[in-house]
């Protein structure tokens, strides 16, 4: 089919079309019908999915893609999240990884031409005694090997960097210094669907929302297509990214995976003047702290512990991880919170992510992300195409594998057993 | 909030229990896979809870994970937790 490239957003963009009463904007992705039959059909119009197309597009010059999304372009989980990115991780094959999608994040906002408001705030591990300084100084010096930036400091340097931190000795969670990687930061959750699937579009993609997979065709062993509410489609491969539903559409082919369901929440306040310009994470309570462009406090803790797809939190979480925000920053305990949302995230048994090839020939599978979604999208896209066009997964993906579990062979970054609540 | 009815003590607020697993088919033969994976349904599940915040005792759930709705709970069999 031909497709118009749609104009590049900029500057002298902007004004022209403000100058013609912005008559003149197209939509950011065409509204695509589905063929008959596809080379690469990609389930899942989130995040890395869309990433997924977009480098099958760019990278393996793949001319006959398609992404079919149930819902909404980005309604699912890249949307439903706290929008942290980072790298600070102690395992080898997570520091790999998420460095390569940090590296990613650097450049993605001209990459796509869309600006995903990648902001480097940097991102600070909170120390609460001097266990957590010797772990986070050991995770430290495990990222400085891997060439990731890392920077421990003193309670005072946090104190500095966040000045409304309860930092006294009297304070509850007694602040003993931090880990402070700088590169990390924020992006706009939903440009990068947005920016994806415009950039994935105009390489030739297929963006079809309002269409569920309801079943695969298989033929010995091997994927021949999918079966959905608009019809069947031929595909020469399949890969799925469809995390939280992972288990769900995954059982159509007959798989059952060390997968649970679970509900991560955050939730916002009020929107308030700028009083924090950079991330605050306490491991040891669990709690998420950051503030938005717009000025609302982002807070974000545990899952829900119980499986759940119903993209709806327990009360119970917001009351525990608002108490633990209070106790951090005393500052917060006036604000008024003005929205919740829960996204149903795949927990695997590891707490790491599966991205590679499954028992089913020509078909893939990308899940598994527990908290860490979002900031994998760059890498997770970079990684199933190439995995999807040659057959083989990448090496920075090689370890993620669905067998690695049967194998032994887990990537269990907190060192906690196989159950999705410990890690 | 979910009100689950402890076979023990009555109806009583999810915050008193505690989910331990779900009640997967088979342990005769587990290995590492199996150890591993789950059903994780979209829809009614059966699950070992336990009244750890009340009177300790453990329970089956059947409870639907879409919509949260508790469909039976039942006292759990001693061979089972």
């Amino acid at each position: 089919m031909h497709r118009q490239r749609p104009r590049g957003y900029s500057f002298g963009r902007l004004a022209r079309e403000a100058a013609g009463g912005h008559a003149g904007w197209q939509r950011a992705w065409q509204a695509a019908i589905p063929k008959p039959s596809y080379d690469f059909v990609v389930v899942g119009g989130g995040g890395h999915g869309l990433a997924t197309a977009y480098h099958l597009a760019r990278d393996h010059a793949a001319r006959s893609v398609a992404v079919l999304e149930k819902g909404w372009i980005g309604g699912g989980n890249t949307g439903r999240n706290t929008t942290i990115v980072r790298s600070n991780y102690k395992l080898e094959a997570n520091q790999r990884f998420y460095e390569h999608s940090l590296k990613l994040w650097e450049s993605l906002t001209r990459e796509l031409n869309f600006n995903v408001m990648f902001s480097q705030r940097g991102v600070v591990f909170l120390a609460h005694s001097d266990a957590d300084m010797n772990a986070l100084a050991e995770r430290g010096d495990a990222m400085r090997l891997r060439g990731i930036d890392a920077d421990l400091l003193d309670t005072g340097s946090v104190k500095r960097l966040a000045p409304i931190l309860d930092c006294s000795t009297s304070a509850r969670f007694p602040v003993h210094g931090g880990l402070l990687q700088r590169r990390a930061g924020t992006a706009r959750h939903d440009a990068v669907a947005w920016g994806y699937a415009r950039a994935a579009s105009a390489l030739g993609v297929d963006v079809i929302e309002n269409c569920a997979v309801t079943g695969f065709d298989i033929a010995d062993g091997r994927i021949l297509g999918v079966r959905t509410t608009r019809g069947a489609i031929g595909a020469g491969r399949v890969g799925v990214a469809v995390a939280g539903r992972t288990c769900e559409v995954m059982a159509m082919a007959g798989l059952r995976l060390p997968i649970e369901t679970h509900l991560l929440q955050a939730f916002v306040s009020e929107p308030v003047k700028p009083m924090l310009n950079t991330v605050l994470l306490s491991g040891a309570v669990h709690c998420y702290l950051s503030q938005t462009d717009k000025g609302e406090i982002v807070l974000g803790g545990d899952i829900d512990f119980y499986p759940s797809y119903s993209q709806r939190g327990a009360l119970s979480r917001i009351e525990q991880v608002a108490g633990q925000a209070i106790a951090m920053v005393p500052a917060l305990a006036r604000l008024r919170m003005q929205r919740a949302w829960a996204g149903a995230v795949d927990m695997t048994m590891d707490g790491a992510p599966i991205i590679g090839l499954t028992p089913v020939e020509g078909l893939f599978l990308n899940g598994g992300w527990c908290y860490g979604g979002f900031k994998a999208t760059p890498a997770s896209g970079f990684t199933f195409a190439h995995t999807m066009a040659t057959g083989a997964p990448h090496p920075l993906n090689a370890p993620f594998t669905l067998d690695r579990f049967e194998r032994g062979a887990t990537i269990n970054e907190a060192g906690s057993g196989p159950t999705p609540h410990l890690h | 909030m979910l009100i689950i009815t402890c076979t023990h003590c009555g109806p009583r607020p999810d915050i008193e229990f505690s989910f331990l697993r779900a009640l997967e088919a088979s342990h005769a033969h587990i290995d590492a896979a199996v150890l591993h994976t789950r059903t994780n349904p979209v829809g009614p599940s059966e699950e070992i809870w336990q009244h750890s915040r009340g009177c300790r005792a453990l329970m089956v759930l059947r409870r639907h994970t879409l919509t949260h709705e508790i469909l039976e709970v039942r006292p759990c069999p001693r061979d089972t937790a």
